[in-house]
């Protein structure tokens, strides 16, 4: 558990870096899943037990922290509800906008991917 | 009276130490959790939503800052960084499948950044949002940090695009799934795909909680939708400035 946070924490940490030295747009922690993803690939060649102990490692606890993903998004959210008055008179107005928007693109986005999925399939 | 004085001084000592707002913090999410449970997991009754609101109706009821609060509960907010990363392992797991469906992947990714940008431009139009609002919308499914980068770099206000984002978020997790099950839609990638693509973290959260094709492929599309919109928006701000 102990190694799996520090594999975590390390490859966030090497996002930020890289994020910092290359003026990146990204944020840092989406650099370090990309790099994560590439060192996790490339390690599949090497099939030592120090290696997949410590894969399996962080494969678990990853699983443990993204059951409780939902939570982690609570304190900003609690931030909006704090803040809506930023909005002014445009809250309405915003909300609709979004939902309107946000809803559509859900449904237009897995529809055309499932479509090219069945056709794809189908060959 | 002595007793009430006690207790009043219980609580400016508690309300002014971290602890109390974490402890509060993880308990309304265990209510709003075990609510959503017991609804047999209706979209609706979102346990992110609920325990926002308890919480917000605490800290309004007794007069709390934002940043007191927050002061506890940046030690939740912290795990976001290692949570987005620890995604690679789901990808990792599912990459198989992602190579196959790589065709797929990448219309849907051009297509979905594209309508959400447009369709939240016209519809500002169309109810007569400011400009200043606007920009600080068209970014806003992508993921919040990147949301607020390519606001900043197109005249948006930040920290309004920071609100607006995870009102999409919210947005996307209670309602998406019924735009799905109104499509008829059972591909469990195309599903999560929507979602993560939409509603980027909060989607991918609720994807995940239902299935974990469908939690891949919505942590998937946020990657590759936090990067399609940095390109498109700027991309698509010139081409409006043009006219």
């Amino acid at each position: 558990m102990l190694r799996a946070i520090f594999v975590i924490f390390f490859f966030q940490l090497l996002g930020e870096a890289l994020k910092k030295f290359f003026e990146m747009r990204i944020p840092g922690p989406v650099i370090g899943l990309i790099l994560l993803l590439i060192t996790l690939i490339f390690l599949k060649r090497f099939k030592t037990r120090a290696i997949n102990n410590l894969k399996s490692d962080v494969l678990n606890t990853s699983n443990y922290i993204l059951s409780y993903l939902s939570l982690l998004f609570v304190p900003i959210g609690v931030g909006v509800v704090m803040h809506l008055s930023y909005l002014e008179n445009n809250l309405f107005k915003v909300l609709i906008i979004v939902f309107i928007s946000t809803v559509l693109t859900i449904g237009i986005t897995a529809f055309l991917m499932e479509k090219i999925n069945k056709r794809i399939n189908k060959k | 009276m002595i007793q009430k004085d006690k207790l009043y001084s219980i609580w400016v000592y508690l309300q002014a130490e971290p602890l109390f707002w974490l402890t509060l913090t993880i308990g309304s999410y265990l209510i709003g959790d075990y609510l959503y449970k017991k609804s047999k997991l209706f979209p609706l009754v979102n346990p992110v939503a609920i325990s926002i609101l308890i919480i917000s109706l605490v800290l309004i009821n007794l007069d709390i800052s934002y940043e007191r609060y927050f002061d506890g509960a940046k030690f939740i907010h912290f795990m976001l960084g290692p949570a987005t990363v620890a995604l690679a392992i789901p990808i990792y797991k599912q990459f198989k499948v992602i190579q196959k469906e790589a065709l797929s992947i990448s219309v849907s990714l051009v297509t979905g950044s594209l309508f959400a940008i447009i369709s939240t431009f016209v519809l500002c139009e169309i109810f007569k949002i400011d400009d200043q609002v606007l920009f600080s919308m068209l970014p806003r499914s992508a993921t919040a940090p990147i949301a607020m980068g390519i606001s900043d770099l197109i005249g948006g206000i930040p920290s309004l695009t920071a609100i607006i984002t995870i009102i999409t978020g919210i947005m996307g997790a209670s309602f998406g799934t019924f735009a799905l099950d109104f499509l008829k839609l059972k591909d469990m990638s195309a599903r999560g795909f929507g979602l993560g693509l939409a509603s980027h973290g909060l989607g991918t959260a609720r994807a995940m909680s239902r299935n974990e094709t469908a939690g891949v492929f919505a942590a998937l599309a946020l990657g590759l939708n936090g990067i399609a919109t940095s390109i498109l928006v700027p991309l698509l701000f010139k081409l409006l400035n043009l006219f």
